[in-house]
C-alpha cells in the first residue's frame, strides 16, 4: 500500500502523502454544509471544521449523539457515524488546516 | 486484483505506465452530481487524473432554491453559479458539448459538435429527462403548459404566468408517481406559490394533483401547513394520475377532470437522455442500475452512473445533496481503481434537504445511508436522520446556508 501510494505520488509530483483516500472520501460527507475539506465559507453560518481540535470536534458529536446538545440536522447525522468513524474524522480534520476559499 | 498485480512486481508496469500517461475521466453532467464528480477525482487524485466535463450548458442552474424564484422572490442569477473554477482552481477540462452517445466497447464519448472523448472510465450524472408522452396531449401543449422542474428559463416563463394569472384563478400542479426528482420540491412548490399569492391575489388557489396515494416526502410537516397557514387556498388531492392535457384541463386515470388557470404538470420521469441512450436504462427501461459500492453500471463495465438517473437503494432520494455525496464515492472509487487501491468497502452517504414552506421559514429531512456489504446495497443507518419538528426561520437562514455552501463544495 506504501508502495502504492510512492508510485502515485512519484506520478503526480505531490510534495506529501495525502490522507488515507477512504478518509478523505468520508470526511467529504460533511463538505456540503461545512465546506470543501472542513473549510467553511466566510460567510457561514456553520462552523468550519478544519483547524478544529480533535478534543472538540469529538465532545460535540457526542453530545449530538446523546441529546445533550440540542440542534436541527446535527443531532439527526451524528446517530450515523460510528465512534470509530467520529475519531477518525476529528483527527482528520484537525490536521487539515486551512482557509475559506 | 490489480493491487496483487502491482505488489508482484512485473505485472504492475501497465498500470503504473497508464497512472504515469495520465489516465482519463471524462464526467458527463454539470449537475451537483457531474460537476463535485469532475472536483473531487481531481482533488482524491492529487491532479493525477485527467478530467474532461462535457456539459452543453454555459453555467450551473440550481433546481434546489428554484422554487423562490415562483414566489418572486428571487431571480435566475441567484441560482447560477459559473464553471470556472472548476478550471482555474482544479485543472478540469471544461467541455462545452453535448454527450450524444457511448462506445462502451472502445471507450470513448461521442459528441454533438466536438471529436470523441476516450476515457478510461466514464461517469455518467445526466440528471433525469421527461416522459411527455406518458401524459396524452402534452407534448403538443409543452409551449404554455410548463414544467419548470429543470431550473432555467421555464422557471422564469411559469413566474410569468402566475403573475399574469386572474385575479381569482387557480394554479394546479401535477405530480407523478414516484420516483421523480425532488421528492418534497412540489409541495414545497404548492407552498410557496400560495405565500406569494397570500399577498398578491388573495382570492387565487393552488390545486395540487398527485398521482401518487400521500405526500411522499416530510408530509405530515406539509399537510399540517397547509391546514393552518393556507387553509382555502391550497387544496391538496391524492390518487390524481394525470393521463391527458388538453388546452386548459386536466384528465385523471380516475378522478374528476379539472380546469386551472395556470397549468404546472410534471411529467413522469426517467434517466437522462444520455444514459437512455447508452442502454444503461436497465431497470424498467427508466432508470440505471448501479453497483452501489462504486456506482458501476450494471450493464456495462467503466461506466458510472450517480445522481438521479439511477435505480435508488432503500429510502435513498433523488436530491442534489444526495447526488453531491454520491459523486464523492465515485470519485474516490474510480482514484483507487487507477492507482491499484483497494475501493472502500463501506462507503457511507448523507442528505440533508431544505423545503421553504413559507418565504420566511424552512423545514428538513436529513439521513445517513451506509452500504451494507452482505446485500450489495446502502441502507439508512438505522437511529439516525430525521425531520424538523416544526418550520422555523432558522432553519430558512441555514436553507440559505446550505445552498451557497454546497454551490461552492460542487463548483470553487
Amino acid at each position: 500500500m506504501r508502495l502504492l501510494a510512492c508510485l502515485l505520488i512519484l506520478a503526480t509530483g505531490a510534495a506529501q502523502a495525502e490522507p488515507d483516500l477512504r478518509l478523505r472520501a468520508l470526511a467529504a460527507n460533511c463538505a456540503g454544509c461545512h465546506g470543501t475539506e472542513g473549510r467553511a465559507p466566510r460567510y457561514s453560518l456553520v462552523p468550519g471544521l478544519a483547524g478544529m481540535p480533535a478534543a472538540h470536534f469529538i465532545v460535540q458529536m457526542k453530545a449530538f449523539k446523546s441529546g445533550a446538545r440540542q440542534g436541527t440536522v446535527m443531532p439527526q447525522l451524528a446517530k450515523g457515524f460510528s465512534e470509530a468513524q467520529i475519531l477518525a474524522l476529528a483527527n482528520y480534520f484537525a490536521a487539515h488546516k486551512g482557509s475559506a476559499p | 486484483m490489480r493491487r496483487r498485480e502491482l505488489v508482484l512486481g512485473a505485472a504492475a508496469l501497465p498500470l503504473v505506465a497508464r497512472v504515469a500517461s495520465r489516465a482519463r475521466v471524462v464526467v458527463v453532467g454539470g449537475g451537483y452530481g457531474g460537476a463535485t464528480a469532475a472536483k473531487y477525482l481531481r482533488l482524491f487524485s492529487g491532479g493525477a487524473i485527467d478530467v474532461a466535463l462535457v456539459e452543453p450548458e454555459a453555467a450551473f442552474v440550481s433546481c434546489p432554491m428554484s422554487n423562490l424564484l415562483l414566489a418572486g422572490a428571487s431571480g435566475l442569477a441567484d441560482i447560477t453559479r459559473p464553471y470556472d473554477a472548476l478550471a482555474s482552481r482544479h485543472g478540469v477540462q471544461l467541455v462545452r458539448d453535448r454527450a450524444s452517445g457511448v462506445d462502451a466497447g472502445k471507450r470513448r464519448v461521442m459528441l454533438e459538435r466536438g471529436e470523441p472523448l476516450p476515457y478510461d472510465k466514464l461517469v455518467l450524472a445526466p440528471g433525469i429527462s421527461m416522459m411527455w408522452d406518458e401524459v396524452e396531449g402534452l407534448a403538443a401543449e409543452r409551449a404554455h403548459v410548463l414544467q419548470a422542474w429543470k431550473a432555467g428559463p421555464e422557471t422564469v416563463a411559469l413566474r410569468r404566468q402566475l403573475e399574469q394569472m386572474p385575479e381569482g384563478g387557480v394554479f394546479a400542479i401535477a405530480i407523478p408517481e414516484a420516483p421523480y426528482r425532488c421528492p418534497p420540491g412540489p409541495y414545497e412548490r404548492a407552498c410557496l406559490v400560495a405565500d406569494w399569492m397570500r399577498q398578491a391575489k388573495p382570492r387565487a388557489k393552488v390545486l395540487i394533483l398527485d398521482a401518487n396515494e400521500d405526500v411522499t416526502s416530510k408530509g405530515a410537516l406539509f399537510k399540517r401547513v397547509w391546514a393552518e397557514r393556507y387553509a382555502g387556498i391550497i387544496e391538496y388531492r391524492p390518487q390524481n394520475k394525470l393521463v391527458a392535457v388538453d388546452g386548459n384541463t386536466l384528465k385523471f386515470e380516475l378522478a374528476d377532470e379539472v380546469r386551472a388557470d395556470v397549468l404546472n404538470v410534471l411529467p413522469p420521469m426517467r434517466a437522462g437522455e444520455i444514459a437512455i441512450a447508452a442502454g444503461l436504462a436497465n431497470s424498467n427501461g427508466r432508470w440505471c442500475q448501479v453497483h452501489f459500492r462504486n456506482f458501476e453500471s450494471t450493464a456495462a463495465p467503466h461506466i458510472h452512473v450517480i445522481g438521479d438517473s439511477i435505480q435508488i437503494a432503500n429510502a435513498i432520494p433523488k436530491s442534489g445533496h444526495m447526488a453531491n455525496a454520491q459523486a464523492k464515492v465515485v470519485a474516490a472509487a474510480i482514484t483507487a481503481e487507477l492507482s491499484g487501491q483497494e475501493i472502500d468497502p463501506a462507503p457511507m452517504l448523507t442528505n440533508t434537504c431544505y423545503s421553504f414552506t413559507e418565504l420566511q421559514r424552512a423545514v428538513h429531512v436529513a439521513s445517513v445511508h451506509e452500504y451494507v456489504a452482505a446485500e450489495s446495497t446502502f441502507k439508512p443507518v438505522a437511529g439516525a436522520g430525521g425531520l424538523s419538528a416544526t418550520p422555523s426561520e432558522m432553519e430558512a437562514r441555514y436553507a440559505f446556508n446550505w445552498a451557497k455552501t454546497i454551490w461552492d463544495d460542487v463548483l470553487a
